[in-house]
């Protein structure tokens, strides 16, 4: 974004883009910091095999964490995106191996499910106006529960082998996956939606205040319908795409998902309060974790201190802005007092 | 005629003579702004005691002094002649002082004997509370109060009358010396304010000391035994109820010189806008027929309550209506939709900036641009460069005052937030801006910098619809004044008839002078 | 004014107090008919299914979902959520492991001390970063949830206690009836009993009801919030500590998963049982009962015959029926409000 306009006044901070100041920058510094220590202390780290690993291993959270910053941005919250992955890939467990249909359909038709999945949710949430943490704790025992229904605790695992290699292979001797260009393309599909358009301008205005959102006219409950819809659809995305890649279709698959995915959301900068958290910060606060723990594996710390940090992390996110904004209350507190008995002494202004 | 501020009650013909509430020059600031300058009242033990005062002379504040919300920066402040000084409304309940506000904040999950024996529950054994006992004892304060409220319903769900008395009740069990009502009769009927008064009474005939803020001048001299006057946060007078009329009271009220601060440049009048009929919604406002037209400002006054913001939002779509309609330059308007209403060349200043006008963590561009959102895409996506070009053009022209077109809305002060949602709605380019207490809590410059504004954009041939609190205000700025009471139009007066008497008469529902008004 | 007349039929602010109608009005009654229409059913399917022996299994496999939801409902009461509750029951419960192991003849009410005392600490860290950073709750404890999990990793590694590890009289807890009545059982009922008197009958006790029903006005009213809300998150970890000891005895093997995903069962059971998840009401009694009937569900499914993938699918059922079946009512009492408000004006 340009900088060149701004006339107001001194403009801080140039350099800069403007999407990486803020608790953005601080996310990328910490994410940078991680990288750079790993590459020198870690053995075998700084290598295109880390690449490939690391990345596929966050690939299901990056890619819910996407349509979830935006609902928590606007305000909600969805509990259910695990079990919405895990009752698509029962789905497609059972029509594949039953239905006889070709496995583009069966993609399409599991596609479906998730849509209709975020559209139940969304139906209880705008419609009736519920609470969306405790439909979304609903739903995530229900469509867990119907995964359980449809594939009982069989597993189908005889899924097309090109398509089982595609969702590991690598672009050429980059390490990258090949999946990764979805995964961008998630990415910069809910990055423009969020940034660039109407429609996520406006997801800002209704996490902050609904009242300020219908004054400019949008629409509240109809754009946290769609939001859950995109969930429901991205998470059947990697309820597929889980399937495939570990080649097995059962009940739990993702179990258990949703809380990482809501902790690497709230690590990238975005509040539980709504209104508050960029794209860019999201996906570096996935990196960040995935880094760390490939990191932490590869220096042999046990699996276990990982828990650990991703906890703490999440907690110091959290807890460091309200600590820093109540010193800066503090501070401010104190030059008003010191403003008004200036005032007092000097004699009164009439208001 | 104002009587020396810090004569003792007993030289106005009470006759008790210690005061159980006693506040002398009490002064509170909020940054630069003055709230109370001179905060003085003086209450006798069984007296019910007036407090009256345009919106904005300080009442609210001396009332948050009183319920130990606000600390007060200078005065005295004595309870029974002790000096207090209370840090949390806690120690205002412990000193005896009971504060029923317009709306009660009941818990609406706990049961109505709950909600007044909360924290002091009586016990029996074991320090179990003795819920029979609750019971009992809030069946007789009801009883005695002369009210049937079933002390085991739980709140929610009350009328706002009853949450009152269950508030009054409180405070009779708390043996409150003090109870401060601030416009308890605003949101009620006529059968539940005459229950209210016969309850003010028997606790004055008890000795209670009642403070009484309100605006509806029949009902101060019905019951208030006297009557204290403030304006521009300072005292101005007390009075016995019997030697003063209503006019002597609201030319105290209002007396200031007005047309000073408000320049209104005449403008050409054109065609109508805004043209809204027979509009209601049920249990808020009915029969309202006013129209709107370009290059005019019309004012929509009354006293809060009345329901000239609920007709406002009404119009711009943001709540339904049952009956009625609304036309913008003569196409009807679809109702219960914002963004038709923007679309059609609607703009709203919200009354409330923080929560409805703006987004404070967004920066000063996006909520400049809020509204534009739509019309600045281009296939689909913002530019940003637009957009903040956009944003800084009418910065500059509104002369906001920012560090950066990138900080959060929430570091500016009130003045140039304002002038954000301003330019926000003028950014569409709006046929008719609808302004809901344009200039609350905004400093006095910065307030005719705003004034300026909506004048030249009236020259302009913007069709201004005004909701203002502020007499002076309405007064100053506008070409025609409508009047709002309990839900209806009952007042239209044109510019040159305006006086604030008048406009305060129509408000307050003093009918006779309403009808004169509306003649014109 | 002119609708004086009609408002002097005299506003029907006075409801009859009919306390069949006021019993029936409670938030637990919905609960406990699905309940026992549930065993009923069950029952008149297949009669086996009240056989003392299936009974005693009812029960046991109850108890530690009920004292981990009554724990849970005094933190919902209040408006907030403890998450890491799955967590505090895997640490307690290897800790207790790993207490027998160092010191096998330590006296059993010592270690419910300890672990109690445990569980209550690590209930106050939650309450203490909930009271002081003024973040909510969920994040909060979804934070600790992974702390304390990565505690438990780390300290357990791959080792696991088995219940022969333990004294025989501890794994008899959770064997051994009274009057058919598992101890362990009596145990969650006692625990019940206390918390239901303390929340309707002592003064703190409602205080969190007016916390979770309004916080901000708790706080114009004087209500030390942060020490109550703190004094909930310390007592529902004391609760989880004593259910995780109870699981120790209870289950075979306790490990570094044991405990995890728990957290969502029982706030399930919470809001199933009628306690808003906005705080403010229900019971816990209420919280009791749901986790009785969501646990019970499986035990019905099996004797039933249906199959038992439908359980979890009906647990989601039920949460949903709770918060729609609430929202509904609250509805309807708005709209009967807002119909009187509109004939006073």
């Amino acid at each position: 974004m340009s900088e060149t306009l701004i006339d107001t006044s001194a403009a801080p901070k140039r350099g800069l883009p403007r999407w990486l100041r803020g608790n953005d920058a601080i996310i990328f510094a910490v994410l940078l910091v991680v990288i750079l220590v790993s590459c020198i202390s870690v053995k075998n780290f700084a290598s295109t095999l880390t690449v490939g690993f690391l990345l596929i291993q966050i690939v299901p959270i990056i890619l819910i964490a996407m349509p979830m910053a935006l609902v928590i941005i606007s305000g909600e919250i969805d509990l259910s995106v695990a079990s919405t992955a895990g009752l698509t890939s029962a789905v497609m467990g059972v029509l594949w191996r039953d239905s006889g249909l070709d496995i583009g359909i069966v993609i399409v038709l599991c596609l479906l499910v998730g849509v209709a999945a975020g559209a139940f949710n969304g139906f209880l949430i705008t419609t009736l106006g519920l609470p969306s943490l405790a439909v979304t704790i609903g739903t995530l025992a229900l469509y867990r529960g119907l995964a359980l229904v449809v594939i009982g605790d069989g597993k189908v695992s005889n899924f097309p082998t090109w398509l089982t290699d595609l969702s590991t292979a690598k672009i050429g001797a980059t390490g990258i996956p090949v999946v990764m260009i979805l995964v961008l393309v998630v990415i910069a599909f809910f990055g423009v939606l969020l940034h660039f358009t109407p429609f996520g301008r406006g997801l800002y205005a209704l996490g902050f205040s609904k009242e300020a959102a219908t004054f400019v006219g949008i629409r509240v409950g109809h754009a946290k319908f769609w939001l859950f819809v995109a969930t429901g659809l991205v998470s059947s995305l990697v309820g597929v795409y889980w399937t495939l890649r570990f080649a097995s279709a059962g009940p739990d698959n993702a179990t258990g998902i949703e809380l990482s995915v809501i902790a690497a959301v709230l690590l990238g900068g975005v509040s539980i309060f709504g209104g508050k958290g960029t794209i860019p910060g999201v996906v570096a606060g996935v990196l960040l974790i995935g880094t760390l723990t490939y990191a932490l594996r590869l220096a042999k710390v046990p699996e276990t201190t990982l828990t650990i940090v991703t906890g703490a992390l999440l907690v110091i996110s959290v807890v460091g802005p309200s600590l820093t904004g109540w010193i800066r209350e503090r501070i401010r507190l104190a030059r008003v007092r010191r403003e008004v008995q200036r005032l007092s002494t000097s004699g009164h202004i009439s208001a | 005629m104002a009587t020396d501020p810090y004569t003792e009650p007993t030289n106005a013909g009470t006759p008790a003579p210690t005061p159980v509430l006693s506040l002398l020059g009490a002064s509170k600031t909020f940054g630069p702004v003055v709230a109370l300058a001179d905060g003085t009242i003086q209450l006798v033990p069984g007296e019910i005691h007036a407090l009256v005062g345009e919106n904005g002379a300080g009442k609210s504040t001396l009332v948050k002094i009183l319920a130990g919300v606000h600390q007060p920066d200078g005065g005295q402040f004595r309870v029974s002649g002790d000096d207090v000084s209370f840090r949390t409304p806690a120690d205002s309940k412990a000193a005896g002082i009971s504060v029923i506000y317009q709306e009660p904040t009941l818990f609406p999950d706990l049961t109505v004997a709950e909600n007044i024996f909360i924290g002091r529950q009586p016990r029996g054994r074991a320090g179990l509370i003795n819920r029979g006992e609750m019971r009992r004892q809030a069946r007789e304060l009801f009883a005695r109060l002369g009210v049937p409220i079933d002390p085991d319903r739980v709140a929610e769900g009350l009328s706002i009358a009853d949450q009152q008395i269950i508030e009054i009740a409180k405070a009779i069990s708390l043996d409150a010396k003090v109870l401060v009502m601030d416009e308890p009769t605003a949101a009620l009927s006529g059968v539940e304010v005459e229950r209210l008064f016969g309850v003010a009474r028997s606790l004055r005939e008890r000795g209670a000391g009642i403070l009484f803020i309100s605006h509806r001048f029949e009902e101060v001299f019905a019951l208030c035994d006297r009557i204290t006057v403030m304006r521009d946060g300072r005292y101005i007078s007390t009075h016995v109820t019997a030697d003063v009329t209503v006019d002597e009271i609201v030319r105290e009220m209002v007396g200031r010189n007005i047309d000073a601060l408000f320049p209104k440049s005449e403008a050409a009048i054109g065609e109508t806008v805004l043209k809204v009929e027979g509009l209601g919604r049920a249990g808020v406002f009915r029969d309202i027929d006013f129209e709107v037209k370009a290059g005019e400002i019309v004012a929509l006054s009354g006293l809060v309550g009345a329901g000239r913001t609920e007709v406002a939002r009404a119009v711009f779509g943001i709540d339904r209506y049952d009956q009625g309609t609304v036309t913008l330059d003569g196409k009807a308007l679809k109702p219960h939709s914002p963004q038709a209403a923007i679309d059609a060349g609607i703009g709203f200043v919200p009354e409330d900036r923080r929560k409805q006008g703006l987004v404070m963590d967004l920066s000063v561009a996006k909520n400049a641009t809020l509204t534009l959102r739509k019309s600045l895409a281009t296939f689909g996506l913002i530019n940003g460069r637009t957009e903040r070009r956009v944003a800084e053009d009418w910065s500059k022209r509104l002369q906001v005052k920012t560090g950066s077109q990138d900080y959060a809305v929430s570091t500016l002060s009130g003045g140039n937030q304002q002038k954000v949602v301003i330019a926000k709605w003028l950014a569409t380019e709006p046929r008719l801006l609808i302004v809901d207490e344009p200039t609350r809590g905004i400093d006095v410059g910065t307030k005719s910098e705003v004034h300026r504004l909506l004048s030249d954009l009236a020259g302009r041939g913007i069709a201004i619809l005004m909701i203002s609190s502020e007499l002076p205000e309405v007064l100053g700025m506008a070409d025609r004044v409508l009047v709002m009471h309990e839900g209806r139009i009952t007042a239209q007066i044109d510019r040159e008839a305006a006086t604030a008497e008048r406009v305060m008469h129509a408000a307050t529902a003093s009918v006779n002078l309403a009808t004169e008004g509306t003649a014109s | 004014m002119t609708t004086t007349t009609v408002l002097s039929e005299k506003t029907p602010a006075h409801e009859r107090r009919n306390p069949v109608a006021a019993f029936v009005r409670q938030r637990e009654i919905p609960v406990a008919a699905a309940l026992v229409a549930l065993v009923l059913i069950t029952f008149a399917i297949n009669p086996l299914f009240l056989s003392p022996q299936s009974v005693k299994d009812l029960l046991l496999n109850a108890t530690i979902m009920i004292i981990l939801a009554v724990g849970q409902a005094l933190v919902v009461i209040t408006r907030n959520v403890d998450l890491s509750i799955g967590s505090i029951v895997g640490l307690v419960a290897f800790g207790t492991g790993s207490l027998f192991n160092i010191a096998p003849g330590m006296p059993i009410p010592l270690v419910f001390l300890i672990g109690i005392v445990f569980g209550g600490l690590l209930g106050a860290v939650n309450g203490l970063l909930v009271t002081l950073a003024k973040v909510p709750a969920l994040v909060i404890t979804l934070g600790t949830m992974y702390i304390y999990r990565g505690i438990l990793s780390t300290w357990a590694g791959s080792k696991q206690y088995f219940s022969g590890d333990n004294p025989k009289e501890f794994g008899n807890l959770s064997v051994d009836t009274f009057f058919g009545f598992p101890i362990i059982t009596i145990m969650a009922v006692v625990v019940v009993v206390v918390v239901a008197v303390i929340l309707g009958f002592r003064r703190g006790g409602r205080d969190l009801y007016a916390i979770g029903s309004d916080p901000d006005a708790a706080k114009l009213f004087g209500i030390p919030t942060g020490r109550r809300v703190m004094a909930a998150f310390i007592a529902c970890g004391a609760l989880t500590g004593l259910a995780g000891i109870l699981y120790a005895s209870r289950y075979n093997s306790v490990g570094a998963l044991t405990g995890s995903g728990l957290e969502l069962d029982v706030v399930a059971a919470v809001v199933v049982g009628g306690v808003a998840i906005f705080g403010g009401s229900g019971t816990v009694v209420g919280a009791a009962i749901g986790a009785v009937l969501l646990s019970t569900i499986t035990s019905s499914l099996t004797a039933t015959r249906v199959d038992k993938f439908w359980q979890q699918a009906i647990v989601g059922v039920l949460i949903l029926a709770a918060i729609v079946i609430d929202r509904v009512v609250s509805i309807r009492n708005t709209r009967k409000l807002r119909v009187k408000e509109a004939r006073d004006v």
